[in-house]
């Protein structure tokens, strides 16, 4: 029985606005609200909430034979809460049919498994805390920022504990092999790994509507039959796409809504069903290793990892940006931990691809900039003004281990103080215990007696608390009272 | 195939891009095989290179009989002309030219510049076209500039043979819009009268369409190039310095937008001190560039060479940080690929020809100072972006060779003769 796995990615940047020079050290806000909040709403309008409606009522016809799974960046998740609230609310109905799993990935779309591994690890840890909030699962299966992988992603996203891992089924990795099974990590055999099928992703999501294609047009029937004729052994369809196929780049009018509606009545008639990564992972066994030592993405025709660092451009943006991380892990501050996540998405470093070929075109069309150069500038600039940010934080002078050093004394002393603290109330409460005698306390005295009693008896003490505390105030009067 | 070109400048004896453009064509067509070009230059100085050109001047081509025998004419012009070709020029005399100033040879003189009778030397230069189309064997004519359009028309009549006239500019952009009514009649009859019109940009060819009314079928938009520079330029050592440099290099006309310059300087300056800003070359807005610089208080900063001719120009160009034209209307502008293959990162206006063919510069709006003023920062601060546009442009620049351009005019050629 063969098996139909689909994962919807939803990511949008937060985008930079116009920043000049000038406004390095003096403007310390750097998106460009208006189009970040015109876009998602636009494409929430067009497809993401259509697109949800329509996996509701494909859920509700099939019987919840009918599964899908979702990665969505904790980027474009804060921009849905803030520009299209009804989209989460949409989703959070979705989640509730058990037929939609949530995969785990890094909560800024970022290219830190390339460059970071602390941070890597970081950015999974709050992306899937944050689809825990909302949608009250915890990912199982993780998918990297633009499907990118390699042995060594392999090994980190294992020991966080992760079953499974999506990929791309890239030629130069799989060679002969067909994507249409369930493989395992070299680095990690205990990491099954999911690949992408692009032919029949490709179909949907960028041939579906274009009638220079030979297939077209493309219906449920046909596309099932591809499927269905493929060899017996084959028995895992994963289809990968952008959730903006549905409504965006295959524009409602081009039918793509009524072909994914009818696509689970001709399953059926196949006897192919729909699963999710998660239940793949749980359910099947893997075929063979895969060995990737060069990083792999989804991306352009070398399915490389060139269109975010392939130019001088984007390793002194990328390097520039990612030196900071130690420093920023001892900041608190909340907004520049906010821009630290934001100035990481991926797409800033796609806008400074200068590929020229049949790729280039690809990625001007994405891009807010009219050239690599101007977007290398604006981004630096911002960055220039992050990095005086971060380092107003804390003198530069302080090497990175001395301050952690600091902090960490800091930090102690702050737990220091906070122990003494609750030993003074302790002792205080002692004396009121005491006092409620009719002596006037010698103080010496009473830290005696503290001493002595805190040290055996800290367990009891502190339940005690609690009611001394409540009568601290009436008895400490009394004592003021007495005082006088 | 045989060619006769007729220019007004030749290498090494130049006064703007026309020269360099005709030669680097010249020679990248010769590199292409099978070309007999003769080239006609007003003025030939006899150190003009001739591997790949036949070179004639109009100054030492009779219209008027005169009996001289070979040790005189030898004596007089052997050392650019072979008295031979004297004869057999003397030989087509077409009509008697002893009503006009001619010499002990019987030839007009030339001062192969720009003079204040320039329109009477244009019209010599026709008289002597015809004696030359009357004596040189061709396939085809090819008239480089509007200064020889009717010396192009004149032998087309002779000999009709199809006629290609090469617009190096147009008085559009010269002129900044108010056009000189005989320059532009001179243009217009050149471009009615030719068989195939070559632009050296689209923007050239947009102008010659829609300002001259030439059907868009007979414009061919052939891009220049560059030639390699010798290792002795690229080798040029420059004292160290210790401030970054951006250059301005170029006349200092209005055609040429040196405001915007001065205006994204003192923004840069806000910001950032230990820039200096070079405005290399003459023309009639320098005083008042001058007067801009000191009224904007940013004349300390500010360095007006004057004009720059052979290896200043590279010294210029290997000592500076940023390359910037920010032209309002440049029919081509080969300076920037100079500078690219210099190794110095350029920022260009859109506003010009060569911002079509380039890829790895900045481009921006003449009039946009803010957009100029971000560029200049961005390479002077962005380690990067100077490195990527550096190498990059130094790759891409290297592309763009004479004998691509010249395959292409080959291949106009061959559809007309053959039409």
């Amino acid at each position: 029985m063969k098996s139909i796995c689909f994962y919807f990615q939803i990511h949008q940047p937060f985008r930079l606005k116009t920043y000049r020079f000038f406004d390095i050290g003096n403007d310390h806000y750097y998106y460009d609200d208006f189009a970040n909040d015109d876009i998602i709403t636009r494409i929430a309008q067009r497809s993401y909430l259509p697109a949800n409606q329509m996996l509701l009522d494909m859920i509700k016809e099939n019987g919840k034979k009918f599964k899908v799974a979702f990665s969505i960046s904790g980027t474009a998740l804060e921009q849905l809460e803030q520009y299209v609230p009804e989209f989460i609310d949409s989703m959070k109905e979705l989640a509730d049919t058990g037929c939609v799993e949530f995969l785990s990935e890094t909560y800024a779309h970022s290219l830190s498994s390339l460059v970071d591994p602390e941070e890597f690890i970081s950015q999974i840890k709050s992306h899937d805390e944050k689809i825990y909030q909302l949608f009250g699962q915890r990912p199982k299966v993780f998918r990297n920022t633009e499907l990118i992988y390699d042995d060594d992603i392999a090994s980190i996203v294992a020991s966080l504990g992760f079953k499974g891992a999506i990929t791309e089924g890239a030629k130069h990795i799989l060679g002969w092999k067909s994507p249409n099974y369930l493989y395992k990590a070299a680095s990690a055999p205990k990491l099954k790994l999911l690949l992408k099928n692009s032919k029949l992703s490709d179909d949907i999501a960028f041939r579906f509507s274009n009638p220079e294609w030979s297939a077209y047009p493309l219906t449920a029937d046909k596309y099932i039959d591809w499927i269905s004729a493929l060899p017996e052994e084959e028995m895992l369809i994963n289809l990968f796409m952008n959730y903006e196929t549905f409504g965006e780049l295959q524009p409602r009018e081009s039918g793509i809504f009524e072909f994914m509606k009818a696509l689970p009545r001709f399953a059926a008639q196949h006897n192919i069903e729909f699963m999710t990564p998660g239940e793949v992972v749980s359910k099947m066994k893997p075929v063979g290793e895969l060995s990737v030592m060069h990083p792999i993405s989804w991306a352009d025709e070398a399915r490389d990892t060139s269109a975010w660092m392939g130019n001088i451009l984007q390793e002194e943006a990328v390097n520039k940006l990612y030196c900071l991380s130690e420093r920023i892990q001892l900041i608190q501050d909340k907004r520049i931990r906010q821009d630290w996540n934001y100035l990481q998405a991926s797409d800033h470093f796609y806008y400074m691809s200068t590929k020229h070929s049949s790729d280039g075109s690809v990625h001007s069309h994405y891009s807010p900039y009219d050239s690599p150069y101007s977007a290398f500038t604006n981004y630096m600039n911002v960055l220039s003004d992050f990095l005086i940010r971060v380092r107003e934080q804390f003198p530069e002078e302080i090497e990175n281990e001395e301050l952690n050093a600091l902090l960490l004394t800091i930090r102690n002393q702050e737990k220091e103080i906070e122990e003494l603290n609750r030993e003074v109330e302790l002792m205080r409460n002692n004396i009121v215990k005491d006092t409620t005698g009719d002596f006037v306390p010698n103080i010496e005295e009473a830290e005696q007696v503290v001493e002595a009693e805190s040290k055996p008896k800290k367990a009891p003490a502190k339940k005690s608390t609690a009611k001394k505390t409540a009568t601290k105030k009436s008895t400490s009067s009394k004592t003021a009272a007495k005082k006088k | 195939m045989k060619a006769l070109m007729f220019g007004w400048e030749f290498p090494p004896h130049i006064l703007g891009g026309l020269g360099t453009a005709s030669f680097g064509l010249t020679k990248g067509m010769a590199q292409c095989g099978d070309m007999d070009i003769t080239f006609v230059i007003p003025k030939p100085w006899g150190d003009e290179p001739k591997d790949f050109a036949r070179i004639i001047g109009a100054n030492t081509t009779p219209v008027a009989w005169r009996d001289v025998n070979w040790d005189y004419v030898e004596g007089r012009i052997g050392k650019v002309l072979d008295p031979q070709t004297y004869y057999d020029l003397r030989d087509h005399i077409y009509s008697d030219f002893n009503y006009m100033n001619t010499n002990d040879l019987g030839c007009i003189e030339f001062s192969g510049r720009y003079p204040d009778n320039l329109l009477e030397e244009i019209n010599n230069y026709s008289i002597v076209a015809g004696v030359i189309a009357r004596t040189i064997d061709c396939d085809v004519i090819h008239s480089h500039d509007w200064l020889t359009y009717p010396a192009g028309i004149h032998a087309k009549q002779v000999t009709g043979k199809p006629l290609v006239i090469h617009v190096h500019a147009t008085d559009f952009d010269r002129s900044r819009g108010k056009v000189n009514p005989t320059v532009f009649n001179i243009e217009k009859d050149g471009m009615n009268n030719a068989d195939h019109i070559i632009t050296v940009s689209n923007l050239t060819r947009k102008t010659v369409i829609e300002k001259y009314g030439i059907s868009p079928d007979k414009v061919t938009t052939v891009h220049n190039a560059v030639e390699p520079l010798s290792q002795e330029l690229l080798d040029l050592e420059v004292p160290p310095k210790h401030e970054k440099v951006v250059t301005f290099l170029g006349r200092i006309t209005m055609q040429k937008g040196p405001e915007y310059f001065v205006d994204a300087a003192w923004q840069v300056l806000q910001k950032v001190h230990n820039v200096q800003f070079v405005m290399a070359g003459s023309g009639d807005m320098m005083e008042k560039m001058i007067r801009l610089a000191a009224r904007r208080h940013i004349a300390g900063r500010f360095h007006f060479t004057g004009f720059l001719k052979g290896k200043q120009v590279y010294e210029m160009l290997k000592a500076s940080d940023v390359y910037i034209m920010p032209s309002v209307s440049e029919p081509f502008g080969i300076s920037p690929l100079e500078a690219m293959q210099m190794g110095v990162p350029s920022i260009i206006s859109k506003q010009s020809g060569c911002a079509e063919i380039l890829n790895n510069v900045i481009k921006v709006d003449y009039w946009d100072t803010n957009a100029i003023a971000d560029a200049i920062y961005s390479i002077i601060k962005y380690p990067g972006m100077y490195k990527q546009l550096r190498e990059q442009g130094l790759e891409e620049v290297n592309q763009i060779t004479w004998d691509r351009a010249g395959a292409k005019v080959i291949d106009i050629y061959k559809r007309l003769i053959n039409r």
